[in-house]
């Protein structure tokens, strides 16, 4: 395994140029936002992400989460690693100084969670969940549960977790058995909670359980559930800890990947019933859950760039140093290293300019939430809104399932001792595998791409954002028009699909959920070029006035490029299979599978 | 007691250097840099001193270009009180750093001055004791534990035989090596205080000092390559090679 190294050149680069951190700075209450202070954040998270949390990533993998005489036990080193981020404030980045965050924006807090996440995932899941609790408290939490839980869950000596699947209740959260019966200032718990991240762990002083559960009166389905804080250890109104609540982790899943992150089994209400306490109000869970989850998706998305990312520099830095064979039109007299092969070259360049398309993706929809809560003007709101709205299915749907091909990749570069554990890109694909799985399977994003962010408004909103996207590649001219075209000519089957989607979904809505993931898909390659192209104007003015000492913004030309060249063509094929494909999808008969 | 340390923004270490075309230097266009290591030890010690409640205040100064102010940010995030850069574009040498300092320390009058053992970038080792001689002032260099007792300091000094205990009578100069301490991680709240933390800008000018280079450097080169190693048919062979090629046996 090799070390990782914080990619703060390209982090820096997406965060000014592509995105354009003016817009974040100039909102109300981020006047200490400056882009120095932003360096040197950066710089320290890096640090302690190269420092702390990367030599415990291999360990993590191999020596795991473990349950012992009923105690869950983290990996060596995973203690004092969680005590150094708390101790540093850094779960506290993005949250209000009333509950003792920093106030920073969100989008800061994405690109130090990036890093953190291609440092060690298994471990970066723990801040991530505990930030995701803190949002459901802080946003619809009583003021007395506020007070009593937040200034802890922000600071971190306190984790979060999200407890939503039941064995019979996956993806379809209708199927929520788990009983809350009202008692005095409080609700007993009661049943079976599976796949809770962090659900048990040595790390913090206590455990915040959010949990759904159904009200004696909730109705069925899901507008039947509410959301509820169970705590580990039960708090008095002072915030001390006392005694155990009547929550057990009866066992942890062995799991292809992320071994180091315990995920347990919680059996609620053993012993008469865990006590817990309402979150907002009845019946209201699921959406209370479902705006929380949009932060969690836009997570488990930055982990597909940040494993991409992590699988990049370990595939890179063997392609440089393995020698095989005399690459093809080779003329010096030493044979170098298999970066030198064209076809390593293509699966490194196919890693690098798809990571560079994510990153952007991702900090310009972290900056859209940023701009959405906190600008004072409601047009630069609205339109902020509709920027996360499009971004989030495309950033956890079509981020993931590239992060999980450049993982696979990373192992192909390496050859043979890929697939040997000791080289540590097989830990990479194993660990990117549940990304496209967890807080939202690729289909259920792409339904929700189609149905809440096409279908509903008739293909309005999408068709602005198409709008855009092509006035911005059609900007590129001379040598960089070939990427512009790129992107126009996607624009162009986009749009087609869109209309053809709007059109057939009243005639069979079976049609346009088979249409779901390669639409998704599409859409994704087709944002990622525009967001290269946006890197390739800005890298041209660069260039125009000499700036590229270490050829950085050439580069950033050359990857926009082959993006355009060996990614983009793509979206034609996706586009067939969303639109005249769709229909064969349910055409064989089922016994015929 | 206040504190003066010496902080130099020198190429991060994790960075494969790489020599200028020209072999006038190494490459340093969009390399990373970060602060010496043995300066964050430096740092780290004497926050640990302030922490203890042996100090009353840290200043940390850098000499060099504008850019060394980032250094200069992180050791006032570290915990440094205040920061001083003396600003320049001449490439400074050691004894330009050791007069620079004296006449910061001649206005500031620390009673401790602590610095790298040495900067990673050109590993010179001078500039501690330079400056200790130029202030007249006792010094224990390599230091790997440092104690304040009644009226001085006791300083552990890693020497090649082995440890050296040198009593030093304040006002005294400390260079740190690496086994001192571990430097921390700045805290966040930390890093957001270090920008509002006083740092001050002057010149060589001010400071009435000539910092025109006094060495020449006739060329940088890479470190030869390494050859690829040989099998040796038997042990005579094995030592007539170590007598007569590697030189290592007489």
């Amino acid at each position: 395994m090799t070390d990782y190294i914080p990619p703060l050149r390209d982090i820096k680069f997406t965060l000014e140029h592509v995105v354009g951190l003016d817009a974040v700075a100039a909102l109300p209450g981020n006047e200490e936002f400056t882009a120095d202070l932003v360096d040197s954040i950066l710089e320290e998270a890096g640090h302690m992400a190269e420092g702390i949390l990367s030599p415990l990533n291999r360990v993590g993998d191999e020596v795991g989460a473990r349950l012992e005489n009923g105690v869950v036990h983290t990996a060596p080193g995973w203690r004092e690693a969680w005590a150094a981020l708390v101790d540093g404030g850094w779960n506290g980045l993005p949250f209000s100084t009333e509950w003792g965050g920093m106030g920073l924006p969100n989008v800061l807090n994405t690109a130090v969670h990036e890093m953190w996440q291609s440092a060690n995932m298994a471990f970066t899941l723990c801040p991530m969940l505990t930030q995701g609790a803190v949002n459901a408290v802080r946003l619809y939490g009583s003021d007395a549960l506020k007070a009593l839980y937040l200034p802890k869950m922000v600071a971190g000596t306190w984790t979060g977790t999200m407890n939503l699947t039941e064995p019979q209740a996956g993806s379809d959260l209708a199927a929520v058995r788990t009983k809350a019966v009202p008692e005095g200032d409080h609700c007993r718990i009661s049943g079976q909670k599976i796949f809770i991240t962090y659900g048990d762990h040595d790390m913090a002083e206590n455990i915040v359980h959010l949990v759904l559960a159904r009200l004696p009166d909730g109705p069925p389905g899901v507008k039947g559930i509410s959301l509820f804080v169970v705590p580990k250890f039960l708090v008095d109104a002072s915030g001390a800890i006392g005694a155990a609540n009547d929550v057990t982790c009866v066992s942890l899943e062995h799991k292809l990947g992320i071994h180091g992150s315990p995920t347990a089994i919680l059996s609620f209400g053993d012993h008469g019933g865990s006590v817990g306490y309402l979150v907002g109000e009845p019946h209201r869970g699921v959406e209370y859950m479902f705006a929380m989850m949009n932060h969690a998706r836009l997570a488990v998305g930055l982990q597909g760039l940040a494993i991409a990312e992590r699988a990049y520099q370990q595939a890179l830095s063997y392609a440089r140093e393995r020698v095989q064979g005399r690459p093809v039109g080779w003329t010096g007299d030493k044979n170098p290293g298999i970066v030198y092969h064209p076809d390593v070259r293509r699966m490194l360049l196919t890693m690098r300019c798809q990571i560079e398309a994510m990153r952007a993706i991702h900090y310009t929809a972290a900056a859209s939430v940023d701009l959405a809560h906190g600008s004072a003007d409601p047009v630069q709101r609205a339109n902020a809104q509709t920027m996360v709205e499009l971004l989030t299915p495309i950033a956890k749907g079509w981020c993931t399932e590239v992060g999980q091909t450049l993982a696979s990749l990373g192992v192909q570069v390496h050859g043979g001792v890929g697939y040997v554990e000791e080289t540590g890109a097989a830990q990479h694909l194993r660990d990117a595998r549940i990304t496209t799985i967890y807080e939202g399977t690729t289909a259920i994003q792409a339904n929700d791409l189609i149905n809440r962010k096409i279908l509903k408004d008739k293909g309005a909103m999408i068709g602005a954002f198409l709008d855009q996207i092509e006035a911005q590649a059609k900007s590129l001219t001379g040598d960089d028009s070939v990427i512009g075209l790129g992107v126009a000519e996607g624009v162009t089957k986009a749009r087609a699909t869109v209309a053809w989607l709007v059109n057939s979904a009243g005639q069979d809505p079976r049609i346009s959920a088979a249409a779901g993931v390669p639409t998704l898909e599409m859409m994704g390659i087709l944002v990622g070029g525009h967001m290269l192209a946006k890197a390739v104007t800005v890298s041209r003015v660069r260039l125009a006035s000499g700036e590229d000492p270490d050829g950085f913004y050439t580069a950033k030309i050359e990857s926009a490029r082959f993006y355009s060249l060996h990614i983009l063509p793509h979206v034609h094929a996706l586009a067939v299979a969303a639109t005249d494909g769709a229909a064969t999808v349910m055409r064989m008969d089922e016994a015929s599978l | 007691m206040k504190i003066l340390v010496g902080v130099k923004r020198v190429v991060d270490y994790n960075v494969k250097i790489r020599v200028k075309a020209d072999n006038t230097g190494v490459e340093t266009a969009n390399v990373k840099f970060s602060m010496n290591p043995f300066d964050e030890i430096a740092v780290e010690e004497a926050v640990r001193l302030k922490e203890a409640g042996k100090v009353s205040e840290i200043i940390a100064v850098s000499l060099g270009i504008a850019q060394s102010q980032d250094t200069i940010r992180t050791a006032l995030a570290m915990g440094a009180d205040r920061g001083i850069l003396v600003q320049t574009d001449v490439d400074l040498q050691p004894l330009a750093v050791a007069k620079l300092l004296k006449a910061i320390i001649d206005k500031e009058a620390p009673s401790l001055v602590l610095l790298g053992k040495q900067a990673i970038d050109d590993d010179s080792n001078q500039t501690g004791q330079m400056l200790a001689a130029l202030l007249d002032w006792p010094q224990g260099t390599f230091a790997s534990k440092i104690t304040v007792t009644g009226d001085g300091i006791e300083v552990i000094r890693e020497v090649d035989g082995g440890l050296e205990t040198v009593a030093l009578t304040l006002p005294a100069l400390v260079t740190t090596d690496l086994r001192l301490n571990e430097p921390r991680y700045a805290s966040l709240p930390n890093i957001m205080k270090a920008k509002k933390k006083q740092l001050d800008v002057i010149t060589p000018a001010d400071l009435g000092v000539d910092v025109t280079p006094r060495l020449t450097t006739l060329k940088v080169e890479e470190p030869p390559k390494r050859k690829a190693g040989i099998k040796v048919a038997d042990v005579a062979e094995l030592v007539n090679r170590l007598r007569n090629e590697a030189k290592v046996i007489p």
